[in-house]
């Protein structure tokens, strides 16, 4: 009995060789398909950027079991059971559908994988042309590194021809030419001059005329040109070799100039003046100018002209400074030679002041002692020629010493204290005789507030009055001759006719003005100006005249007047209208001071003080409760009777002969106490009965002292007072009857 | 005993006024005038200085009270105060005068205003302390002692 069993016969029938064939092939495809595998995973684990690696994993599952389906085909050429047949066939399933699913897949994925390829192309040229443009950077950093040490190096020298030779040199060096070369434009500006090259030493003064066409268009454009090795700037040194010279570039240098620099104009447009700088590469390589070297080239043209102009700046300022030292030795000689001059001047006149008056004594001397003696009229007549002219000479003598030393400002004015009126009643009385002689009539006016007493320089102050006064008699045939002269108050000094001056009186000072009027020849108004020159003559003048002067007079008048604070002017209608001279100095107020100083008191017996004060009656006025406190108790204890009061009024009630002294306050406002004063003065006419008044003040300056003085008061007194100061002060004022603090 | 530690303390009392400068020398002059032929000299002047000053102060704070400020009357009265204190050696006070003076010439009312207060400050500091004194004075010649003369130089 057959079993049925559950084997499955194979479809042919088994042949021995072709199956061991089969059944070897089988194998090694199994054996492939399961290695493949392992070597993909091994391989992707090492590579970490692939991206599909769940692909793999199907791909691989798809071979393993490909292979698998060939290992079990091993047992299905025999006779094999069902299980056997049943995992084939599980296998193959599997297999199939793997290998569908995993063909699907690559539909997809293998377009991706391809893309990536081309990615990949594009970034490789992305680098490409980045590394390209690194490499221009890096060109362009070189360049300008070039231009920084090449600017460096010509700016660090202020010599222009320093300047020049280093720019070629480094050029050169740079950019590795073969010649390097700068025209510079002649005085006249036609011509290019050969002024430097990099490698001939001395250029032989080669030039070219400057309108050329090459040369216009290089000078037309701020750029470097490419001209011609042929043209006449590139022909510097005979051709040598057969090679092709190589290629030459010019560029402009604009020469500036500091009046260039205009605020809103750029140099470009204004300067007119350049520079030829001109370049050749070597002649026996292919060499060609690159857009990065032409660049270099302008850059450095721009810098060479900057630090010419430096140079050209320093070089004028140096000029200019030279120019100044020179003047200023030249002018040192001229003021030591003029300070020779002047000391030899001086030693000079000093010399002939003592050498030409001792013989014009001995004329004056001795004439006047012969007009004494016996003489017939004709000898009388010719002594008194030669008195006169002796005279005439003395005066010229001393004008002249006296205006070189007003000149020098070595004139001093004395500075005491005479009798203004009396001084004009002297000068009437001299020029009396003469004026009678000319008919001419004399009036003198003085005014009524003119003070009697001044302080000035007497002698010149007559010596102006009598030079006016003697012009205006010279110049008269007849008629009358004025003058008037009075105090000038403020209005009067801002005279039209005296812009200049301004003067401004003070309590030490009055300005006195005289006024001389004569009704002569007059003077021309073209002359009125040259009056106070020094030996200007006045034509009309020269021909009225009957002595001649030295034309010296008016000159030192006008010295003198301006040595005194003063202006001096003179008016005229014209000729034949006479003329007014007006001259204002300044002269100084006297001090009453010393009025009292005349009177000297009978010597008070003893010398002990306090007896002096005991029962001195006092009188005390002071508003101020307080300090008329002190002071009345001040006096009481040096012994005195004292009084007070408390007001003007009352003060003038109290004040009696019996009063010595009456102390009053005068600080304070509202009460006059400068009018008190002026009225006890009036009371008591006669100055032994009149009490002595002292002025208590709070604050002193000079003003207060001088007021005070000026109201006649005897003593000044600075509050508070102390014991000592109150002693002192009552015995000056009863020793010397005054009592003035030195403030 | 007791009397020579009160003359000490007056001494003491009195050198302090002149040392924070609240008199000066002038008070020591009003010291030195002070004799048997006139005992209550100082006495009389400061009591004449309070009595005048009491009233000008018054009257400055109604002058500068008013709406519109006579600049005038105020600064004759801190004249008439300067006067005072400085006839008695009231030296702080004086100064402040003096300021208050430039304030009247500037017309400047807040600034007189200020110097009044000042001014009132230092008067009633100066009057309490001499009041002080006086009182040291009294109770040092109660006791049976003698006022001792202050030199200048002694501090």
């Amino acid at each position: 009995m057959m079993e049925s069993c559950n084997c499955i016969e194979p479809q042919w029938p088994a042949d021995e060789l072709l199956m061991k064939y089969q059944y070897i092939s089988d194998f090694f495809i199994a054996l492939a398909y399961f290695s493949i595998p392992l070597e993909l995973i091994y391989f992707v684990k090492k590579s970490a950027v692939f991206p599909y690696r769940w692909v793999l994993v199907q791909f691989g599952a798809f071979i393993v079991l490909c292979g698998a389906t060939h290992l079990i085909n091993l047992w299905t050429f025999s006779m094999h059971s069902r299980t056997v047949e049943v995992v084939m066939t599980s296998a193959k399933v599997l297999t199939a559908a793997v290998s569908c699913v995993t063909a699907l897949m690559l539909v997809h994925i293998i377009p991706d994988l391809l893309s990536v390829k081309t990615r990949e192309l594009f970034l490789k040229n992305k680098a490409a042309e980045l590394d390209r443009e690194m490499g221009l950077i890096r060109t362009q950093e070189e360049t300008g590194r070039h231009v920084r040490m090449l600017t460096h190096e010509i700016r660090s020298t202020l010599d222009r021809h320093t300047i020049l030779k280093t720019t070629l040199v480094e050029l050169g060096r740079t950019l590795a030419l073969e010649e390097c070369a700068l025209w510079m434009p002649t005085r006249t500006g036609l011509e290019l001059q050969l002024s430097y090259t990099l490698h001939q030493q001395n250029p032989v003064g080669y030039t070219v005329p400057i309108h050329l066409p090459v040369i216009n268009q290089v000078f037309s454009s701020n750029r470097a040109v490419k001209i011609s090795p042929n043209s006449p700037v590139a022909r510097i040194r005979p051709l040598a070799g057969k090679y092709m010279p190589g290629e030459v570039v010019a560029v402009r240098v604009p020469l500036l100039h500091l009046s260039n620099f205009q605020i809103n104009d750029w140099p470009e447009l204004s300067t007119k003046r350049y520079a030829l700088m001109v370049l050749m590469l070597p002649s026996d390589s292919a060499r060609q100018w690159h857009v990065h070297e032409l660049e270099l080239v302008e850059v450095v043209a721009d810098q060479v002209a900057v630090a010419l102009s430096h140079a050209a700046i320093l070089e004028e300022s140096m000029r200019a400074r030279d120019l100044l030292m020179e003047q200023n030795v030249a002018l040192d000689l001229a003021r030591r030679e003029a300070e020779t001059a002047i000391r030899a001047r001086n030693d000079f006149l000093a010399v002939m002041n003592h050498e030409m008056r001792t013989p014009m004594h001995a004329i004056i001397a001795l004439s006047s002692l012969l007009q004494e003696t016996e003489l017939t009229p004709e000898q009388r007549l010719m002594v008194e020629t030669i008195m006169k002219s002796s005279n005439l000479l003395a005066t010229l003598i001393n004008d002249v010493l006296d205006l070189s030393r007003l000149e020098d400002g070595s004139l001093q004015l004395d500075d005491e204290t005479f009798n203004l009126h009396a001084l004009f009643r002297e000068v009437l009385n001299l020029i009396k005789p003469v004026a009678s002689v000319k008919k001419l009539h004399l009036t003198l006016n003085l005014a009524p507030d003119l003070p009697e007493v001044a302080v000035g320089d007497e002698k010149r102050l007559m010596q102006i009055i009598l030079n006016i006064v003697g012009n205006a008699v010279k110049f008269s045939k007849g008629g009358t001759i004025s003058i008037t002269s009075f105090v000038a108050k403020a209005e009067y000094l801002r005279d039209a006719k005296t812009p200049e001056f301004f003067p401004v009186p003070s309590d030490t000072h009055f300005y006195l003005r005289v006024q001389v009027k004569d009704s002569g020849s007059g003077i021309s108004p073209q002359d009125l100006p040259k009056l106070f020159t020094k030996f200007a003559q006045n034509q009309a003048r020269l021909a009225a005249r009957s002595s001649s002067g030295s034309g010296l007079g008016l000159a030192i008048c006008k010295r003198f007047v301006n040595l005194m604070d003063g202006y001096i002017w003179i008016e005229s209608e014209g000729l034949g209208k006479g003329c007014t001279a007006t001259f204002i100095v300044k002269l100084g107020i006297p001090e009453q001071l010393k009025e009292s100083k005349f009177l000297v008191l009978p010597k008070v017996p003893g010398n002990h003080v306090h007896a002096n004060l005991a029962g001195l009656k006092v009188l005390v006025m002071d508003d101020n409760s307080v300090s008329r406190a002190v002071t009345k108790g001040l006096l009481l204890h040096l012994g005195c009777d004292v009084t007070t009061v408390s007001s003007s009024s009352e003060c003038l009630h109290a004040v009696s002969e019996e009063q010595k002294v009456v102390f009053m306050d005068i600080c304070l406002p509202g009460m006059d106490g400068y009018e008190v004063a002026v009225q006890i003065r009036e009371r008591f006419a006669k100055r032994h009965e009149r009490p002595l008044i002292v002025a208590l003040t709070g604050h002193v300056d000079k003003m207060t002292k001088e007021n005070c003085m000026r109201v006649g008061m005897d003593g000044v007194i600075l509050k508070p007072v102390s014991l000592d100061k109150m002693r002192t002060v009552l015995s000056d004022l009863l020793k010397h009857r005054v009592s003035f603090e030195a403030i | 005993m007791e009397v020579a530690l009160m003359q000490r303390r007056l001494e003491d009392y009195t050198k302090s006024l002149f040392m924070e400068g609240l008199l000066d020398a002038q008070f020591l002059q009003l010291q030195q005038l002070q004799d048997d032929s006139n005992p209550e000299f100082v006495r009389e002047v400061v009591s004449l200085f309070f009595e005048d000053s009491q009233k000008l102060l018054n009257d400055l704070t109604s002058a500068l009270d008013q709406q519109i400020v006579d600049f005038r009357k105020v600064d004759s009265y801190v004249h008439q105060l300067k006067g005072s204190s400085s006839s008695i050696g009231a030296q702080r006070v004086k100064n402040t005068c003096i300021v208050f003076r430039t304030f009247c010439e500037e017309q400047n009312a807040e600034g007189c205003v200020r110097c009044l207060q000042q001014v009132k400050q230092e008067y009633y500091l100066v009057k309490t302390r001499l009041e002080t004194l006086y009182r040291l004075e009294q109770q040092v010649v109660a006791a049976g002692g003698s006022i001792p003369a202050v030199e200048f130089n002694s501090f």
